[in-house]
């Protein structure tokens, strides 16, 4: 045991450290440190200051411009970036699609996508989840019939997230419906500027419509849009994700909110006194912090086996539930600490680029919605239902 | 013992329940936020035409209840629809201080805020004060035949939607003082008077008002000078029993939702209500709701104590619904699904009022702490 980092990532913890002070723009690490909404241009600028870089994309190889970082790099980095308040980096095309497109995806796919999912040219959102298959995702309907060179999909996707800023959309389809449902599915790549497709926004609980649905109605996909072979696409499905489950437990984000909700429970007054010296509220605080450093090194542990060459099984559900009750306690606590301010919904605050009178402290705005927003992540990536089944069933064997 | 509601209650239940059932739903709720009102005035005007206004006074001040079992009945039902017309701060919070303190002609004003024709609003707190209902910086001054209000109060529940407003301030002694506040009569549009409207996460609205030298008469004082804090305390008491009670309503309507999803969502080719994972946390959550329920009975039961006794209450009954507000709310929601978290879907309000209510009056930490103050007192 030695749970210390070498010299060799502690000078790469510095490195980072610099580059971030240096590069992240003011103006969208502040509206990420007090939770305002980013926009579309934001997201693509702090994209394109990583790729010029050769940061972005952390977990590709090489020789399509990656960095190769082992996941104990990629664990600094992580860390570092959301201490720093930078932007979370949209997953789709840079650690979902594009593992599946090394593993799977034919030498043209390759060339034709990569450069554009660094560039910032193309978007992808994730079009896996419809409105009768969510957990039981195998039972998707959406279906694509061979018409000469091309795919004719029709149907529905749903919960899309970003998909309103999207130009591409990787798809699970049906293209078989005569054997078992995980055999008839297969992996789609489809321009979502193709006629028929049309994309419509869900108003979540905290106000934002970051998800979607995507309508499918009788679009024409052409056939070397095809992933790997026809009717595989559950086998790439489940590959990708566990790439999805690479920085699951979220322990980047954790520190960062431990870090604000530390400086807001020190700066908060409550009757005469700073609200990190109320016994009860301390308390909750001292015991989420006591689960994250213990979380972290549950996590190391996981993601240095992965290191050593061995892929993360169903130890990532444990880290997947774990990740998230933490990640939704700071939230709560964040919204608890702000109090009564805690209750104006201020969405013009939220979306505004500069310090527009938050009414009280510049905390407050975002700390309800947050707390709403990060209800997701107990349902999304795989339900925690289903992540305790997986661990009963690989795990425990029960 | 009788856990029983009067008959009276019972038909005033069943008739709210079923008025709000025709005449109220989500999607109503939700254009009327989006269109930026405030609250629905027909409704508002059609509830104190049923009376449910008037239930909130005793009849001393021309009502029909105003005990602590009208307000659990009213305001259950009132969470049930999910209502964010201004009764809480009008009736409740304002005009249980105007009953308790005012004097012949101040207390004239209920009969309107009985018709609904008059609306109050309770301007307490301030930026600083959290949940310290004795932490009034807020100045009055006087200045020969004037009073003179100087200070800011913030999150006052449907400030802009009132037409008076009943403002704490200090008249004398220190910040956390208990005496020295007092409670004054204050058109809203005095001048001097800033007021800022916004609706909350919930679709409640609150305002932040800016008293700015604004100048009144001395009869608009509310009792005798700096001795306003107990009935402040009183009016924040029949308040928490009127949010638990809300807050219960809006439990039984999460749970009667999730019951209805868990029995028609099929995944897997079955119900989801068939997982055990769930059937038994939707047990949990039954049984929370009903000692919720208990503790609600509890509070209104002991409203007309004597002053020690009913804290007591008030503070176990706002601790504990609390932590079953947060428990239901976030478990209703995990058990829909991506569902649950859509705007469009009922849950969603139920949810954030069940949420913010631990935001109103102190919250879980706020009233544990002082339960066992009040214990070791
Ligand atoms: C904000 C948000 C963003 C999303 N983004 C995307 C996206 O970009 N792309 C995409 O494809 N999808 C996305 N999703 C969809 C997400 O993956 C699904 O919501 C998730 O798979 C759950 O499916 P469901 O919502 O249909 O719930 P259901 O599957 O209907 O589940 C309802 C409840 O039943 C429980 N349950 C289900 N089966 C079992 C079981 N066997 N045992 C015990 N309990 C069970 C669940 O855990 C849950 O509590 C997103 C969802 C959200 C909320």
């Amino acid at each position: 045991m030695d749970l210390n980092y070498t010299d060799e990532q502690q000078d790469f913890r510095t490195e980072v450290r610099t580059f971030l002070n240096k590069s992240l723009p003011i103006h969208i690490c502040e509206k990420v440190r007090l939770g305002k909404r980013l926009t579309k241009a934001d997201s693509k600028q702090w994209n394109k200051i990583l790729n010029d870089q050769g940061w972005l994309a952390t977990n590709w190889p090489k020789k399509y411009g990656g960095t190769e970082w082992d996941a104990i790099q990629r664990q600094i980095f992580e860390e570092e970036a959301c201490l720093a308040h930078a932007p979370r980096i949209v997953p789709f095309g840079l650690t979902m699609l594009a593992p599946v497109l090394f593993a799977f995806g034919n030498e043209a796919q390759k060339q034709r996508f990569l450069p554009r999912i660094l560039n910032g040219e193309d978007w992808w959102c994730q079009g896996y989840s419809e409105p009768d298959a969510g957990s039981d995702l195998a039972s998707i309907k959406t279906r694509a019939e061979l018409d000469g060179d091309h795919y004719v999909v029709n149907g529905q996707k749903t919960w899309t997230t970003l998909g309103q800023h999207a130009n591409w959309i990787f798809c699970l389809v049906r293209t078989n419906f005569d054997v078992k449902k995980q055999a008839g599915i297969s992996f789609l790549l489809i321009n979502m500027e193709t006629p028929g497709v049309t994309v419509r926004p869900i108003h979540l609980i905290d106000g934002e419509a970051e998800v979607n649905e995507v309508f499918f109605e009788n679009v024409r996909v052409p056939i070397e849009n095809l992933v790997g072979e026809q009717d595989k696409g559950w086998t790439y499905a489940k590959y990708l994700l566990t790439h999805e489950r690479t920085n699951i437990a979220g322990v980047g984000f954790s520190n960062a909110a431990l870090a604000t909700l530390k400086h807001v429970a020190a700066s908060i007054m409550s009757g005469g006194k700073p609200l990190n010296q109320s016994p009860y509220f301390a308390a909750r605080m001292a015991q989420v912090e006591i689960d994250l450093m213990a979380m972290r090194t549950t996590n190391l542990r996981v993601v240095s086996a992965a290191a050593k060459g061995q892929a993360p099984g169903a130890e990532s559900s444990m880290l997947k539930i774990k990740g998230t009750l933490i990640r939704q306690e700071l939230s709560s606590l964040l919204r608890r600490a702000i109090g009564p301010d805690a209750m104006p919904y201020l969405p013009n605050y939220l979306d505004s680029g500069d310090n527009a009178d938050p009414l009280n402290f510049e905390y407050a705005p975002a700390a309800s919605p947050n707390y709403f927003n990060m209800r997701k992540l107990s349902i999304f990536g795989g339900a925690n239902e289903i992540q305790r089944n997986i661990i009963s069933k690989t795990i425990l064997k029960l | 013992m009788d856990f029983n509601h009067t008959e009276e209650r019972m038909i005033l239940r069943d008739m709210l329940q079923r008025f709000m059932a025709d005449h109220y739903n989500h999607e109503a709720r939700r254009k009327l936020i989006a269109s930026g009102e405030a609250y629905d005035k027909n409704l508002f005007y059609k509830l104190a035409e049923l009376g449910i206004l008037g239930a909130m006074f005793g009849e001393e001040n021309n009502g029909f209840g105003g005990s602590g079992f009208d307000l659990m009945v009213v305001f259950e039902e009132l969470g049930r629809a999910g209502v964010i017309e201004p009764i809480l701060s009008s009736c409740v919070l304002a005009g249980g201080l105007l009953a308790e303190l005012g004097n012949d002609i101040q207390k004239t004003i209920i009969d309107d805020v009985i018709t609904g024709t008059s609306i109050l609003a309770f301007a307490h707190g301030e930026p600083q004060s959290r949940y310290n209902l004795n932490h009034v910086v807020t100045t009055a001054e006087t200045d020969e035949a004037e009073i003179i209000i100087n200070g800011t109060k913030s999150n006052v529940i449907n400030g802009k939607q009132a037409n008076l407003l009943l403002v704490s301030a200090r008249e004398n002694s220190n910040e956390y003082d208990e005496t020295g506040i007092s409670v004054f009569i204050v058109p809203l549009d005095s001048k001097g008077i800033t007021c800022i409207d916004h609706h909350n996460i919930d679709g409640t609205s609150g305002a932040r008002i800016i008293f700015d030298n604004v100048r009144i008469e001395k009869v608009a004082r509310l009792g005798k000078i700096g001795a306003a804090f107990p009935a402040i305390e009183t009016a924040n008491a029949r308040a928490i029993l009127a949010v638990s009670s809300e807050a219960i309503g809006a439990m039984e309507a999460a749970k009667t939702l999730t019951i209805e999803y868990l029995r028609e969502r099929k995944q897997f080719g079955v119900p989801i209500g068939s997982f055990q994972a769930l059937q038994h946390r939707m047990a949990d959550v039954l049984i929370e709701i009903e000692q919720a329920r208990s503790s609600v009975i509890n509070l209104a039961g002991h409203l007309e104590t004597k002053r020690d006794t009913r804290e007591r209450y008030v503070s176990a009954t706002k601790n504990l619904v609390g932590r079953v507000g947060q428990l239901v709310a976030e478990e209703t929601i995990q058990m829909h699904g991506g569902i649950g978290m859509t705007d469009e879907y009922a849950l969603s309000h139920f949810v954030r009022r069940l949420t913010m209510i631990d935001h109103l009056f102190g919250d879980v930490d706020y009233h544990l702490e002082r339960f066992i103050t009040l214990n070791v007192a």
